[in-house]
């Protein structure tokens, strides 16, 4: 069965990486739906660095994740997670499901949409931070 | 660790007895069955042998087989022959909401083309059509009622034989008949497969799932019954069904048919098998076993129920990605998840049954074997739990 994924979805899905919660976390996004089968609530702790340009940037120091969801779903969340971390939010913005997936390798095709829920949820806990700080 | 296989509803492997009746059909007795020369009639005794074996054991004539590729075709040749050979106008065709979809999709395409009027009858929450329910839906202009024997994915066992009384019944009354098709595909092995005890008009079979070759199966269809054939060409079964005749496959589907035969032992109420018997010790284990788990229960009803199939949802823990992890135990099972169907749609069968989609994510079927033994359900036991509680551990719900 392992054989419809590739080599880097198993060894995600075996060991994810960044999996759990973030106590106090600064945002907090959840993607996908029970009804669906896969959900993903995605925890993000954000710091500011200096920057080469003149403002301090923001970025994601932290990074967490727990995935209700098939194989595809939990190593696409703990690939996200990975290529998100330490990026600058304008950076982790930026990512794509098409990206997630090149990093992905091989699956099948009717689990590109764990990709794009997995940029999804990185997009929502972007946003959720955004709305906390804006209110403060 | 040897390799465990509890998807024997899916498919099982080819009995050694089985391929040993078949191999001389290849290369050795290669005749066309149609042939009069001496390679032909050789081929020809064969089939007619095997035909009439499987005769006896459905309880019907030889005349009463028509040979085919498999349960689909079978189920198509049933319904889609009796629709367009019936006299009515717009006929009507009651079936189950849980039907395999060999037998589903065929006439909702029927209905999508304008062709017949369906019903879609729902189980129970057990798993179970009421035969009330189908008498009710009963219209002046149903022709047929397709039901299976017992459900493939979570092996509830239907009251056909109740069902083909009713019909009995009502056609006494009607100026047109109403037949009875079922889908025993998954039945043969342990259940009582007597074509006149059922009151069956029609019934589906399929080798590869009692241990003999793919790409065969037959259709029986009870003298009397006006049945359009679907494919044509050099006249073969009866003219019901064109195509050279898959003598290997013939000879292989009898040989299979004949260890059950010889296996089978009726109990008393005519239902459960000796062999049955056993292997719903090992099943109850299975089920009670996985039980433990917490948050887990049991989909279909326990007591009629196929002594292969153990069918259980775990919440919070997502039907493939458990597979996943149990294929790298060596274990191979199946799922209802939407993860797997490729639709992306959790079972049609579970839905059916009023089964919330998350109560079908993760959702187990185990189906044993001849080849079963209790140390692997023992190994499944031990297996499962750590495998749904680190599941657990990564889901967002607690």
């Amino acid at each position: 069965m392992s054989d419809m994924y590739g080599e880097k979805v198993m060894d995600h899905f075996k060991n994810p990486r960044n999996l759990g919660e973030i106590e106090d976390a600064d945002g907090i996004g959840t993607v996908g739906n029970p009804n669906c089968g896969d959900v993903m609530k995605i925890y993000i702790r954000v710091e500011s660095r200096k920057s080469k340009v003149e403002k301090p940037e923001e970025f994601i120091a932290d990074i967490k994740f727990q995935t209700l969801g098939c194989g595809a779903a939990i190593a696409s969340s703990s690939i996200a997670t990975e290529l998100v971390k330490g990026k600058s939010i304008e950076e982790a913005l930026q990512l794509s499901s098409k990206q997630i997936a090149a990093e992905m390798g091989k699956f099948p095709p009717a689990k590109y949409h764990c990709s794009i829920l997995a940029e999804e949820g990185i997009r929502s806990a972007i946003e959720d931070y955004r709305k906390k700080i804006s209110k403060s | 660790m040897k390799k465990i296989y509890l998807d024997n509803a899916a498919t099982t492997p080819t009995d050694p007895s089985v391929l040993n009746a078949m191999l001389p059909y290849f290369s050795d007795k290669f005749g066309n069955a149609s042939s009069v020369h001496l390679f032909g009639q050789e081929a020809r005794g064969a089939v007619d042998n095997s035909r009439h074996a499987i005769g006896k054991f459905l309880n019907c004539k030889s005349t009463e087989i028509i040979f085919t590729s498999g349960g689909s075709e079978s189920d198509n040749l049933a319904i889609k022959g009796v629709i367009e050979a019936s006299e009515v106008n717009k006929p009507h065709v009651i079936t189950s909401a849980f039907e395999h979809h060999a037998v589903l999709d065929t006439i909702k395409e029927l209905e999508s083309d304008g062709k017949i009027e369906a019903s879609y009858i729902k189980p129970n929450r057990e798993g179970i059509v009421e035969v009330s329910n189908i008498e009710a839906a009963i219209k002046e202009n149903t022709v047929l009622v397709s039901a299976m024997y017992v459900n493939n994915e979570i092996g509830t066992v239907q009251p056909i034989r109740s069902i083909g009384q009713m019909l009995e019944k009502k056609n006494k009354g009607r100026k047109n008949r109403i037949y009875f098709h079922t889908d025993a595909v998954q039945s043969a092995e342990y259940f009582d497969m007597n074509v006149d005890t059922l009151h069956v008009d029609l019934l589906t079979m399929s080798a590869h799932k009692i241990y003999g070759p793919k790409g065969i199966g037959l259709l029986y269809i009870r003298t009397g019954v006006s049945i359009k054939h679907q494919i044509v060409g050099g006249g073969q079964e009866y003219k019901k069904r064109a195509g050279t005749e898959n003598v290997a496959g013939i000879i292989g589907f009898a040989a299979a048919v004949s260890v059950i035969a010889s296996e089978a032992k009726q109990s008393q109420d005519g239902i459960a098998t000796a062999p049955g018997l056993a292997m719903t010790r090992l099943r109850d284990k299975l089920i009670d076993g996985l039980l433990e788990i917490p948050d887990s229960f049991l989909n279909g009803s326990r007591e009629h129920r196929s002594p292969a199939n153990a069918n259980i949802s775990f919440m919070n823990a997502e039907g493939e990605a458990i597979l996943l992890n149990l294929d790298m135990e060596d274990i191979a099972a199946s799922t209802g998840s939407a993860c797997t169907s490729g639709s992306l749609a959790p079972s049609h069968v579970l839905i059916s049954m009023g089964k919330k989609p998350q109560e079908c994510h993760g959702s187990i079927r185990f189906t044993l074997g001849r080849g079963t033994t209790e140390k692997e359900i023992d190994r499944v036991i031990e297996v499962l739990p750590p495998i749904i509680e680190k599941l657990r551990k990564m889901s967002p719900f607690k």
